[in-house]
């Protein structure tokens, strides 16, 4: 009789003097294709996710959870982490500042870092961390469960009842949380500043105004829309081809977070450079380089 | 009941037809050249030893899983064929019974029958909450479940409550994926009565994919049994038995007796060899 090894046969090692060699590349190419396939995979997920977004939104008693865990839960968490954030900005830069005499410009420092960089950054870290790792568990889970074929099998699109609530809650949330982190963290910074270095509030806040504007605080939020959207393409792609089983649930988990936080970086550099030449082509007067 | 008769493929125009019909995952092939008609009221049970390929056949019926070759005719239309809005209104068609019965956690019991109402139906929540009762009573629930999570169920329960889910569409075929197994002897009975009376009440077609043969003499008119490919001859065909229940008891085919008595024979060969090889 025919075993099963002749359907599930791997292919042949290679024998001789350069096998490992040539092994290890080969391996190395398997790796790169799969990259390809997966960013390939992503991107179509992205598509059907948005084509939905067009063509018909979820019901509301679908969408209202979805943003109540995203929005409103991270909420206390985006605030307290903003707020230590702000007040380590304080403590790492007095010393520098104060041997300049520049300690009253410590606001201008803080808050540009808070609105630019800082808060839609530390935003998108905690909701990658608390939401992307608890949408990719949830919808893994459901997914290993059946609970996904059991959508498909009743009619109803998974991505749209899945995916999409959960897109537009990162979507929509993540600038309010981005603001509520950038408003703490400048709290936090000027409280510390203030009441343990000194330093006098009038000309803290004068020289903050002269350094921060309106562009800087609508940098932080634009780019924040962009990292909402990763975590949501992130985690519930990892969601939907999560491995069989609780470990599979678990490897999703954390690699939505790890994939998610990675592509935020790089998003970030990109957006932040982008964002630059858009300031420069509006403003060419206030062209710093 | 139905009278237990087999009739052979080729005569009988079938609501489900597959049509040399192979499914394989990367280089493993599952299922290879499946071909079967299924007649309009007919209760079709698929038997055969676990990971042969039951529940892929199942899945591809429906268009959950997609054929590698061969297709699936459902009423005429090939569902290969189909788009993605098409997919899903033939699959309000279909109702499915999972092995876990696969109700959705973040719901109560309540939703999870009124699940393919709002999804598919322009219905007000009296009329379905109407339909919700009347397809939990028929299962035999009390409508006391019906506040309660999936999670506050027993198994027979939750797989009672999956088939009022599968049957809130009033389907005309209803897919059943190991309905009694994990269930005590008792309540499996009970399921397969609920799957004898709901094919009387609804006049509904059915396939059920079950390894076990109480189940499958009890509802069935129709056996199939398939065999594992990797325990395949390469010219075999992969079902190696299409009858009726009382035919499959009388069958001379070695792997057929002894799957239906349920004897390991040369199986435990082959397992003493791998622990001395080992």
């Amino acid at each position: 009789m025919a075993s099963a090894s002749n359907n599930t046969s791997v292919p042949a090692r290679r024998r001789g003097p350069f096998a490992a060699f040539y092994d290890s590349i080969a391996d190395v190419g398997a790796v790169v294709i799969r990259w390809f396939e997966t960013l390939g995979d992503m991107a179509l997920f992205m598509w059907r996710t948005l084509s939905w977004l067009v063509s018909r939104l979820p019901r509301r008693d679908t969408l209202i959870p979805a943003f109540y865990n995203i929005g409103v839960l991270s909420l206390p968490v985006v605030a307290l982490t903003g707020t230590f954030i702000g007040m380590v900005l304080a403590v790492q830069s007095y010393t520098q500042f104060k041997q300049f005499g520049f300690e009253t410009r410590l606001g201008a420092l803080i808050n540009l870092s808070m609105c630019r960089e800082l808060g839609p950054v530390l935003a998108a870290t905690m909701l990658a961390g608390r939401v992307g790792s608890a949408i990719a568990a949830e919808i893994g889970t459901m997914r290993v469960t059946e609970q996904i074929d059991a959508l498909a099998s009743m009619g109803a699109n998974p991505v749209h009842h899945l995916v999409v609530p959960r897109f537009l809650g990162c979507l929509l949330m993540i600038p309010s949380l981005t603001i509520m982190a950038i408003f703490m963290g400048v709290v936090g910074g000027w409280l510390y500043s203030v009441n343990v270095f000194g330093i006098d509030s009038y000309h803290y806040w004068h020289n903050s105004q002269q350094f921060v504007h309106n562009w800087d605080l609508f940098y932080g939020i634009f780019k924040s829309v962009f990292f909402g959207a990763t975590i949501a393409i992130v985690s519930c792609y990892r969601g939907f081809n999560c491995a069989p089983g609780a470990e599979g649930v678990g490897r999703a988990a954390t690699a939505a977070f790890v994939l998610s936080f990675v592509i935020i970086l790089m998003l970030d550099f990109f957006l932040s450079i982008g964002l630059d030449k858009v300031h420069d082509f509006l403003w060419p007067d206030l062209m710093v380089r | 009941m139905a009278t237990k008769t087999s009739k052979s493929n080729d005569s009988i125009a079938g609501l489900i037809k597959l049509h040399d019909l192979s499914v394989s995952f990367g280089r493993h092939l599952v299922l290879r050249d499946i071909s079967l008609t299924v007649p309009r009221g007919q209760t079709l049970a698929v038997i055969g030893e676990s990971g042969c390929g039951k529940t892929v056949l199942l899945k591809t019926v429906i268009g959950l899983l997609r054929a590698t070759r061969g297709y699936v005719e459902f009423d005429g239309q090939r569902i290969d064929k189909l788009g993605e809005k098409e997919l899903a209104a033939l699959r309000t068609r279909f109702g499915f019974l999972f092995q876990g019965a696969a109700l959705f956690d973040s719901m109560t019991i309540a939703e999870n029958v009124a699940f393919p109402l709002k999804e598919n139906r322009r219905l007000s929540s009296t009329e379905i909450e109407k339909v919700v009762v009347e397809r939990v009573t028929q299962v035999g629930l009390p409508t006391s479940v019906l506040g309660k999570r999936p999670a506050q169920l027993s198994g027979g329960m939750r797989k009672r409550v999956g088939l009022a889910r599968a049957l809130a569409m009033n389907p005309e075929v209803l897919l059943y994926d190991e309905p009694t197994t994990g269930l005590d002897p008792i309540v499996s009975d009970v399921i397969n009565e609920l799957i004898i009376r709901t094919r009387e009440q609804n006049d509904v077609t059915s396939i059920v994919v079950t390894h076990d043969m109480k189940t499958a003499q009890k509802v069935a008119d129709r056996v199939v049994m398939l065999y594992p490919m990797g325990r395949l001859e390469p010219d075999e065909r992969q079902i190696i038995f299409d009858g009726t229940p009382k035919q499959i008891m009388e069958s001379k085919d070695k792997r057929v007796s002894q799957f239906v008595r349920g004897e390991a024979g040369e199986r435990l060969v082959e397992m003493h060899e791998m622990f001395v090889g080992n």
